[in-house]
């Protein structure tokens, strides 16, 4: 009954926005797909595939659960977060574009004033068609990677959250599929196939970057995963909302209104984990952060151990933004194809022929800054975009200790530690930043990166709690519910 | 006295994702290093923002005389305190019930049982009277009207939502609107006004939004031999969606919500008498469900159809309150009446009376009240305790409310 009343309701929401998104098409879109025959037939032929690997890779086991989704069904602010029980693999996946910009020009590189591409330029092919599927590879790789959380959730609240960001980050593969689809013609369909093929972590056909094939095997792992690692993803989908290539920028300015609810996932869930862990530390007198036995016995988080995780996680995902200094990214700027993080914000030429940018290098004398030219230090600086975009958060979390008077302070650990991809993966540095000697690397880097010891006891955690408005042990509730929900809501009914 | 509703972002729950400010279409909302904001001079509630945040910091409001500065919100960690503002006009003291004299007549008639002034419980929210008059009424908006009796009831009762717009209409639990209907009378003069409890809480019927319900019976009786409808409930319950109607209020500064975490609230009512009990019921929920203080709610119908709220009431888990639904037509089961249901709660209730930080309301038909009181006298001669002096002490004390019409 109440599955009848979610779907009523967002095909109405469907109905109510006609003028913009097509319902009657097997595939919701405001891009007018029925008007493209050949598009629609390759569509429509790739999304039996798309449900066959959500069905084996998605979530396992709560497939049949009618779970309190948001579906967009326009990408205006009305119809865009519409809010009803739905079934995952009856999720209305879609197309859908920010709106276009009229007399939108290219804002940065070589072709900075003319008006910006609505068809792929033909000398830039091959370099766009690689950025959509780097892009495109990311989407499927973290549902994998998350598949196996649901049976762990701490609560229904998180469980529904979880399975939020997994069929967002499925239409965010349509959104580049439908781009692969619809500009790159053959090609295209065969990338889009094989983004169905790779699999995370599979020896054979891993994913493309490494991040996306370690697993996420636990629920802190899942919010540090949301809160680091899915703001590489801001920051690429952002880079690239600045395309010169229209509906590359149009798609990415979509998906970033969504990604804004997996930042939240992240942030928020580290952030109740702090805060059960604090106020579980003073109802039971504890002071000393480092007193680990006995908070551990509390079954709460020890704040060392969060310090461990936000380091691996920062490391292993610094490694994604690639070579500091790099020709590719160069030349995908110049050609206008990807710009830097809030490109239109920044004040200069836009152009960069003769600026530097300050880059960070190991060098004689430990770490030292050297003067680049600016358009290969691109990565280096969406690099620092990066880390002050994280830092703001963990300084959020430091409040959340600080209120409770715990006298302990999560960092970011210095851009040199723990990298294996870049300007530092040849050398060895601490947290703080002091260069080591492999051989001090080695002895000390237990203390840094979480133990299998952490790792257990952060798995003996994992116990399930599906009782509408209770939370596991080691989490504290949320502040507000989602859709203005109360505290005991059922945001999943388990079949 | 002039009040705006502010439109405030909560930066204990902002993760500064910037879509507020993509969204907005005015540039109302701006940012620094700390926190995002919304400029009240700018803001005009289109309320395209609301629905993107993924966090919902973006749906805070904040009743205010002068709206805070963009600056002022840069330097938050969290959102004030709700403050509630008093002004010389609006002092609640000052200005009595109602300042509008046929509000304040109904007002006084209904209370008159509770026998001499009334005053509040200690811990109520300060209540704003009389914000709209009839000189300067609010125009708001159906958005909802559904009869939520059963289908074979002869009650017809609707659940009516008004939206109020952008307009400041602070409205408490156990608070009354004033409606008057259109037109004249017979003789050619302006209807008389009704009050109507309010039933969803002060923050609204759906959290954050400005709206409110009503829950409001279509009065039927015979005139010559001749069935009529009340004026009043017949026009509010032909409203239909997107119809505007004239407002007036908020009333009533005695029969509030007492506030804090220990009050216990025995809540005692027949038919529409329960919109204020759901007023309260919905604002321990959503703001204290787990208070140390207990809800009793003692609820008379003559049937499950023509109980106001049946559904939604049985939903509600038995640790939010002790629900005790009374039938006086049940088909097959001797007439049973809410004062019976008491004395067979007798120890329970006894238990409560003897708390200090127990609030008795008692809301519906005039005439209960005695049935009512002699309940409480023989379950207080039961468990050996003062019924005269106690119910004195309690009266006194802000603890004894009755609003029966």
């Amino acid at each position: 009954m109440a599955r009848a009343r979610g779907r009523n309701m967002i095909e109405e929401g469907y109905r109510e926005m006609n003028f913009q998104v097509n319902y009657d098409d097997l595939i919701p879109n405001n891009v007018d797909l029925s008007s493209d025959q050949r598009l629609m037939r390759a569509l429509e032929q790739w999304h039996p595939g798309y449900i066959d690997w959500w069905k084996a890779m998605g979530p396992d086991g709560f497939q049949e659960a009618e779970v309190y989704l948001r579906t967009a069904v326009s990408v205006d602010s009305k119809g865009w977060a519409r809010f009803g029980y739905v079934k995952m693999p009856e999720y209305r996946w879609g197309v859908l574009l920010a709106p276009q910009v009229e007399g939108r020009e290219i804002a940065f590189g070589e072709h900075k004033g003319e008006p910006a591409w609505q068809e792929v330029p033909g000398e830039y092919r091959a370099m766009l068609r690689r950025l959509i599927v780097i892009q495109g590879d990311t989407e499927p790789a973290s549902v994998e990677q998350q598949r196996h959380l649901g049976a762990t959730a701490p609560s229904l609240y998180d469980m529904r959250n979880l399975f939020q960001v997994n069929v967002e980050e499925g239409r965010h593969l349509w959104a580049m599929v439908y781009l692969l689809q619809k500009y790159f013609g053959r090609d295209g369909r065969e990338e889009a196939a094989e983004l169905l093929m790779r699999r995370s972590g599979d020896e054979d056909k891993p994913r493309m970057l490494a991040a996306f094939n370690a697993p996420t095997p636990d629920w802190l792992s899942f919010f540090m995963f949301t809160f680091f690692t899915d703001r590489d993803g801001k920051m690429q989908l952002e880079s690239l909302a600045q395309s010169g290539f229209d509906p590359l920028s149009r798609s990415c300015r979509f998906m970033l209104t969504e990604e804004a609810h997996h930042m939240f996932v992240g942030e928020s869930g580290v952030s109740r984990t702090i805060q059960r862990t604090c106020e579980a530390m003073k109802e039971a007198g504890i002071e000393d952060p480092y007193d680990v036995d006995a908070i551990r016995a509390l079954g709460v988080i020890d704040l060392p151990t969060l310090q461990r995780k936000a380091n691996l996680h920062l490391s292993a995902t610094l490694d994604l933004f690639g070579s500091e200094i790099s020709t590719n990214a160069a030349n995908a700027f110049n050609a206008g194809l990807k710009g830097r993080y809030q490109e239109t914000k920044i004040d200069d030429d836009h152009q960069l022929r003769d600026s530097v940018y300050e880059v960070l290098k190991p060098g004689e004398n430990g770490f030292e800054t050297e003067d680049v030219p600016a358009l290969t230090a691109l990565n280096a600086r969406l690099r620092d975009d990066y880390v002050d975009d994280c830092a703001k958060g963990v300084g959020r979390w430091n409040k959340v200790i600080a209120r409770t008077g715990i006298d302990f302070e999560i960092t970011l650990p210095h851009v040199a530690f723990n990298r294996g991809i870049g300007l530092f993966s040849d050398c060895h540095a601490s947290p703080a930043g002091e260069p080591l000697s492999h051989a001090e690397w080695e002895a000390a880097k237990s203390a840094w990166l979480p133990s299998s010891g952490d790792v257990e006891f952060i798995h003996s955690l994992m116990k399930p709690e599906r009782r509408p408005g209770r939370y596991a042990a080691w989490i504290a509730p949320p502040k507000v519910g989602i859709d203005g929900k109360p505290g005991d809501f059922e945001y999943v009914k388990i079949a | 006295m002039s009040l705006i509703r502010q439109h405030l972002i909560d930066p204990d729950i902002c993760i500064r994702c910037n879509t507020c400010e993509e969204t907005c279409p005015r540039q109302a909302v701006t940012h620094n290093d700390d926190n995002y904001v919304v400029d009240a001079a700018i803001c005009r509630y289109c309320m395209d923002c609301i629905s993107p945040c993924p966090t919902g910091a973006i749906d805070n409001w904040r009743m205010v005389s002068a709206p805070y500065t963009i600056e002022q919100q840069f330097g938050w960690d969290e959102l004030p305190e709700e403050r509630l503002i008093v002004t010389g006009e609006n002092d609640g003291e000052a200005a009595g019930e109602a300042v509008e004299d046929e509000a304040a007549q109904i007002l006084e008639l209904a209370h008159r049982a509770e026998g001499g002034k009334a005053v509040p419980p200690f811990s109520a929210a300060h209540p704003y009277v009389n914000v709209y008059t009839r000189d300067n009424p609010l125009v708001a908006t159906v958005t909802g009207n559904v009869r939520i009796t059963g289908d074979g009831a002869s009650a017809d009762i609707h659940h009516i939502i008004l939206d109020l717009g952008a307009a400041a209409f602070p409205v408490l639990e156990g608070q009354s609107i004033g409606i008057r209907p259109p037109g004249t009378d017979e003789r050619g003069k302006a209807h008389r006004l009704r009050l109507y409890s309010v039933s969803s809480p002060r923050d609204g019927e759906r959290p954050n939004h400005n709206n409110l319900a009503l829950t409001v019976k279509r009065v039927v009786y015979e005139r010559d031999g001749r069935p009529c409808e009340g004026v009043a409930s017949g026009y509010l319950c032909g409203l239909r969606r997107g119809d505007t109607l004239k407002v007036t209020g908020p009333f009533g500064n005695t029969f509030l919500m007492p506030n804090h975490d220990q009050a216990n609230i025995i809540m005692i009512c027949t038919g529409t008498g329960a919109a204020p009990f759901r007023a309260m019921t919905e604002r321990r929920r959503r703001r204290n469900p787990g208070a140390a203080g207990s809800l009793m709610l003692l609820f008379g119908a003559r049937t499950p159809d023509e109980l106001p709220y049946f559904g939604p009431l049985m939903k509600l888990p038995d640790s939010l309150i002790d629900r005790e639904l009374v039938f006086s037509r049940l088909e097959g089961k001797p007439k049973e009446y809410v004062q019976d249901r008491m004395r067979a709660r007798s120890a329970d209730i006894a238990r409560l009376l003897a708390s200090e930080h127990t609030f008795v309301f008692v809301c519906g038909l005039k005439g209960m009240e005695q049935g009512v009181d002699e309940a409480f006298s023989a379950i207080c001669e039961e468990n050996d305790l003062d019924w005269p002096a106690l119910s004195a002490a309690m009266r006194r004390n802000g603890r004894y409310h009755i609003e029966t019409y």
